[in-house]
């Protein structure tokens, strides 16, 4: 049997790798494939730190949702011709140097901060490691302490959906 | 048992957002933009879940990362909406040609 740990690897490297071909690639429509790899092997991950529900989540809201809205903007606002397929980095030194230093600031300050001597930090809690899903708290969770934010992003939803149709349908509305 | 350490997890994370901070950087399309804030997006996610392992209430860390997945998925519909009316109206999605405001 594989370890926990290999798969995480695996699909660790996945993840950036699919994501750094995002960002290097010219042709727009690789970038969003690209990306669709990437949002599969972080549900893949999810499910490794015992998160299965925000993984199946994660497969119908992002891939399932907002990729196919991606590509249909991609679609939509791409002239025919094959040259405006490609979107061409600007100022790629400055914006890459910017991004490594962030980068190399980042892991500086989580592999040298001991993280992990915080308290609660130490050990992982054990329910994660006896539960079989976590559907049933999240789904507690959300109807006891979090209903008022639940309800509220539902009506968020319905106001984005509306403000998105009215948006793109434009002058056709009266 | 579940060896995998925090440390590597929160780095993954730091390099999704790097990624995500490059594509917003470096692209001119309006669309490849928004796919640089949904890697970050997710960079967050993923730091959430992380940390939601070690929560002796159950996993209020997931709970927000769904909620985190809820508002960017409306982000993305009223965006790529803004970006199709951008383009009717100027006949680009270059983000550079969009500079009408411009003094």
């Amino acid at each position: 049997m594989i370890p926990v740990s290999v798969i995480f690897y695996v699909f660790a490297t996945l993840v950036a790798g699919s994501g750094l071909f995002m960002v290097l690639t010219k042709n727009v429509l690789y970038a969003a494939f690209s990306l669709l790899i990437c949002l599969l092997s972080l549900a893949a991950i999810y499910v490794c730190l015992f998160a299965d529900f925000a993984a199946i989540a994660q497969i119908m809201i992002y891939v399932g949702g907002v990729l196919v809205l991606i590509l249909f903007g991609l679609m939509l606002s791409l002239k025919s011709s094959d040259a405006a397929q490609t979107s061409p980095s600007r100022n790629p030194i400055k914006s890459f140097l910017l991004a490594a230093s962030v980068l190399v600031g980042l892991l500086f300050l989580i592999f040298n901060s001991n993280i992990t001597a915080l308290p609660g930090l130490g050990n992982i809690q054990p329910q994660f490691l006896t539960q079989k899903t976590s559907i049933y708290h999240l789904g507690i969770e959300f109807i006891t302490t979090f209903a008022l934010p639940f309800e509220l992003a539902s009506l968020l939803l319905l106001a984005a959906l509306v403000g998105a149709a009215y948006i793109s349908a434009g002058s056709k509305i009266k | 048992m579940n060896q995998i350490p925090l440390e590597h997890i929160l780095g993954l994370g730091a390099v999704l957002f790097c990624l995500g901070l490059l594509a917003v950087f470096s692209k001119p399309h309006a669309v490849v933009v928004l796919m640089g804030i949904e890697l970050i997006f997710n960079a967050a996610n993923l730091n959430l879940i992380a940390f939601s392992r070690y929560d002796p209430e159950i996993s209020e860390g997931q709970l927000f990362a769904l909620f985190v997945m809820v508002v960017a998925a409306a982000e993305a519909a009223v965006t790529l909406a803004i970006v199709l009316r951008v383009y009717q109206l100027f006949k680009t999605s270059n983000v550079d040609e969009l500079n009408t405001l411009k003094g």
